[in-house]
């Protein structure tokens, strides 16, 4: 099947006006009578709902936890970019669209880059005008601070939780939708199946997590804002609900699922404390504008860091990458921590730890200054680990947090199940290998407030409202499939608990697709995954009922997603030869480590079809054309 | 790293409807660099493997900025820990021997729906009365059209970070709500986007909270002391200002028949 990205012709700093100017219009009486189906409330989810109700589609809204505000968008703390050029230093629409194809690593669509630095500028409008409390100058206007991998200041954040602040603003906006009757939400009800009709997805069945009623919704169209995978590696920077379920049910009916191989190892976080851990935990990016980050020059040197002098340390960052420094961006910084653990260099149990040092900074600037920058990171670490940062340096490891693959979309958002749009972290189209800090924010604002509003009329005006019901025995089948589904999970009263499986299958795609990959460890898991996928289905025991709420039975569901799921995912990586962005092949290196790409070979996106078969999927490639941003070694030295 | 042997105490309740009542569980060699949801996730395990229900409570970030996790632990909205979220508690808090009564936030706003778990839709509730900014989408002016200078913006701030977990409510002797509205409309009150709406958002919001139950204030400011993000309770006095000048606009306007 030829994938059709539907970029439009033109010059680059054109296309997006070109598009909104082919794309079609529905008359305003006509838009009443069309219904979507949002999957999701974080940022992508809530500004699309929001957004379509306000032009007067019929919105349906789902998420799983008990209020949409409390989506993981929540906990993104840096910032969002926008090539506002506020600050006079040189910064366009241009220069960000460059960056991120850079940053991407010339694996992400330049037509959909452009588009989202384009409408970025609009997003923070948006959001002022909502009342999202940016930090601002003593004169009103508002702040930028750089962030990773990038040399101009173009991020705008609201202390160290802008997510929150952007999500409360979205969420804001989808209660003004839902108070008017526009918006109809669904909360604590979980996406359990999506229902095809005739080849277009038409609508989805749910969980009801508080009574276990499973239900039918029909639509026009469904979009899926569902975030991102990377809780397949059991420990991650997510929350503990964020699952692949909702996509991967849309993979196995049809859906392409695209580049999963491309995963963010987020390269500041708190490291591992012990084999209870449940979660990681993110300390901002931003940190790195004034710590460094170090580990001692001797191996297994378990002095305390005040206790190792200047000379006995090794700045890596500044060292190898010296125009960017601690700022490197976050695959490249991940990476480097890790070489210095391998080398044996680490510090903190396990030796899985870096120094990220602030004693110069508080030195220069006085901690009244570190505090009111960091006070809320410091405070948070100490809460977590018993240290002071003030006083020592942070442990940092790097924690799976971001995933740029997911369900393969046109410029429309649309899959290549028509009716089927995806938004937000849930796609794969904008960040290529490597999302730069402070663009997940702006992606899922950008697909939730300006680009689907506009494309998904093109769609819709080839389909004839309502004329899909849940009377279909589409939705019949698929009610009867999640009911045999739920009472075979419940039937098997096996000997071991859902999270022993997740944690099982966590450490495995840590550790063979984790930051560094190679054929064979990827082989390897591989062979491992169906086993346990096996065992899980014969072993497994979850306590209670399906018709009352049971936590058990929800992480049920989606463990045995992510058990189908993780097989995809080294597949994928295993058949990209080549390293980029944050998919590192340690078969692809330069003779210094840095990753080493196949741009003859591997200058494409990996579409994948379900095919029946976990082991088979059929590969699609869609070419990616770098019209704009040359192919080049992308360096940061 | 020392292991904790402690004894909890913990509310078990099967539905909204049923009786509820502790259960002791011993809770042994709990590592105390665990989470407090960490050592709950030990202690279910455990349950799990003996055939038992596992206790059923609500998390999901795990770094204190979601609001989901709740619980009352030893009598206190999130525990011993100021401005810390149960997430965010750990254990090297607690002394091994040390018994701990486990509890939901109790209000009657807030029914039970399983054990720990209790339904906080009433916050959703008074936000759709009022808490927002009306701006469509695409009719926003140029974000620094509109200056705002630090102090303004830091002090919406100071209320925005509100995480809606409803401590407030459980910690206040009359379950009162106010922590938590005076934050949501003083936030928007306090910012020159939010005047044009000032007298609705703030009319609306409070007769939501009545609405849904909630008790009044009194001026315990025991919400102040048990919420994880340091709400001050000067919104509060901020949102009675509001509410008596909102009310006072309404009634003139009733009185001269609505305006133009």
């Amino acid at each position: 099947m030829p994938l059709d990205s539907k970029i439009p012709s033109g010059p680059i700093a054109e296309k997006w006006s070109k598009h909104k100017r082919d794309s079609k219009l529905i008359n305003p009486k006509n838009k009443r009578k069309y219904s979507v189906i949002v999957v999701g409330s974080g940022l992508a989810g809530s500004a699309a709902a929001a957004s379509l109700s306000e032009l007067g589609y019929k919105v349906k809204c789902f998420c799983f936890q008990d209020s949409p505000r409390r989506a993981h968008s929540i906990a993104a703390q840096g910032g969002i970019n926008a090539a506002k050029n506020y600050q006079n230093d040189g910064d366009s629409v241009y220069r960000l669209f460059y960056d991120t194809v850079k940053g991407g690593d010339f694996r992400a669509r330049e037509g959909n880059v452009h588009r989202l630095a384009e409408v970025s500028v609009n997003i923070i409008d948006q959001c002022v005008a909502q009342g999202v409390p940016f930090a601002r100058e003593y004169g009103g206007a508002l702040a930028n601070r750089s962030f990773g991998g990038a040399q101009v200041s173009r991020t705008f954040y609201a202390r160290g939780q802008t997510g929150q602040q952007l999500l409360l603003g979205a969420y804001s906006a989808l209660n003004k939708e839902i108070a008017n009757g526009g918006v109809k939400m669904y909360s604590r009800c979980e996406m359990v199946e999506l229902v095809v009709v005739n080849g277009h997805a038409k609508g989805i069945i749910t969980r009801d997590l508080v009574t276990g009623k499973i239900e039918a919704h029909a639509a026009d169209c469904v979009l899926l804002c569902t975030g991102g995978y990377g809780n397949v590696f059991y420990l991650s920077t997510n929350a503990k609900g964020c699952n692949v379920t909702a996509t991967w049910r849309a993979h196995k009916k049809g859906a392409f699922f695209a580049n999963p191989c491309y995963t963010q190892i987020h390269p500041t976080c708190i490291p591992v404390s012990g084999d209870y851990q449940s979660k990681l935990t993110l300390m901002s990016e931003s940190l790195r504008n004034d710590g460094r980050v170090w580990a001692p020059k001797k191996k297994g040197d378990n002095r305390h860091p005040s206790q190792i002098p200047d000379e006995e340390r090794d700045y890596y960052l500044e060292r190898k990458y010296p125009s960017f420094g601690n700022l490197a961006p976050r695959d490249i910084s991940s990476r480097a921590a890790k070489e210095a653990c391998d080398d044996g260099r680490g510090v903190g149990p396990g030796g899985r730890g870096v120094y990220l040092d602030f004693a110069e900074a508080i030195k220069n600037f006085g901690q009244k200054t570190i505090a009111e920058r960091y006070g809320n990171l410091f405070d948070m670490y100490e809460r977590i680990t018993g240290e002071n940062a003030y006083q020592q340096p942070m442990r940092i490891y790097p924690a799976v947090h971001y995933t740029m693959g997911g369900l393969w979309v046109d410029y429309n958002l649309m899959s290549n199940l028509p009716g089927l749009h995806v938004l937000g972290e849930a796609n794969f189209s904008d960040h290529g290998a490597n999302r730069l800090g402070a663009s997940a924010l702006m992606q899922g604002l950008a697909d939730g407030y300006f680009v689907i509003p506009t494309t998904i009329a093109n769609y819709l005006v080839g389909e004839k409202p309502g004329s899909i019901t849940t009377e279909y025995p589409e939705f019949k089948k698929a009610l009867e499939d999640v009911n045999a589904r739920t009472s075979r999970l419940l039937g098997i009263k096996g000997k071991r608990s859902v999270d022993s499986f997740h944690r099982e299958l966590g450490l495995l795609v840590w550790d063979k697709c984790g930051m560094a990959r190679s054929r064979e460890g990827l082989t390897e898991a591989l062979g491992r995954i169906p086993a346990l996928r096996e065992e899980f289905w014969n072993n497994v025991t979850i306590p209670g009922s399906g018709e009352a709420f049971n936590q058990e039975l929800e992480k049920a569901g989606r463990v045995a997603d992510f058990l189908e799921f993780a097989e995809l995912l080294c597949l994928d990586a295993r058949e990209r030869e080549e390293s980029c962005g944050g998919h590192f092949r340690v078969e692809h290196q330069y003779e210094d480590g840095e990753a080493k790409r196949d741009d003859a070979n591997f200058t494409y996106a990996a579409a994948w079809e379900y095919t029946g078969n976990f082991a088979k999927p059929a590969l699609h490639k869609e070419e990616l054309k770098f019209d704009e941003v040359h192919l080049a070694v992308r360096s940061y030295k | 790293m020392s292991l904790l042997n402690l004894t909890l105490k913990v509310w078990r309740q099967s539905s909204a409807n049923a009786a509820g009542r502790f259960q002791d569980i011993e809770a042994r060699d709990i590592p105390d660099h665990a989470s407090f949801l960490e050592m709950m996730d030990i202690v279910n395990e455990r349950l799990i493997s003996k055939g038992e229900e596992p206790i059923a409570f609500d998390h999901d970030c795990r770094e204190g900025i979601c609001g989901m996790c709740s619980m009352v632990i030893n009598g206190r909205p999130h525990g011993p820990e100021k401005t810390t979220t149960t997430c965010q508690l750990h254990m090297r808090k607690f002394k091994s021997g040390d018994t701990i009564y486990v509890e939901p936030f109790r209000a009657k706003s807030f029914p039970v729906i399983k054990d720990l778990a209790v339904d906080r839709s009433s916050f959703d509730e008074i936000q759709r009365a009022g808490g927002f900014v009306t701006v469509r989408t695409g009719s926003a002016i140029d974000a620094n059209a509109l200056p705002i200078g630090k102090e303004i913006a830091d002090a919406a701030m100071d209320a925005a970070e509100c995480i809606g977990c409803g401590a407030c409510v459980a910690a206040c002797p009359n379950a009162s709500a106010m922590l938590f509205v005076s934050a949501k409309a003083g936030q928007l009150n306090s910012l020159p986007q939010g005047q044009p709406e000032k007298t609705r958002r703030t009319l609306g919001m409070v007769r939501e909270m009545d609405a849904q139950g909630f008790g009044n204030c009194s001026n315990h400011y025991e919400c102040e002391a048990a919420c994880p993000k340091d709400i001050s309770v000067d919104w509060i006095s901020k949102l009675n200002r509001d509410y008596l000048c909102s009310a006072v606009v309404e009634k003139e306007a009733v009185a001269g028949g609505g305006g133009d």
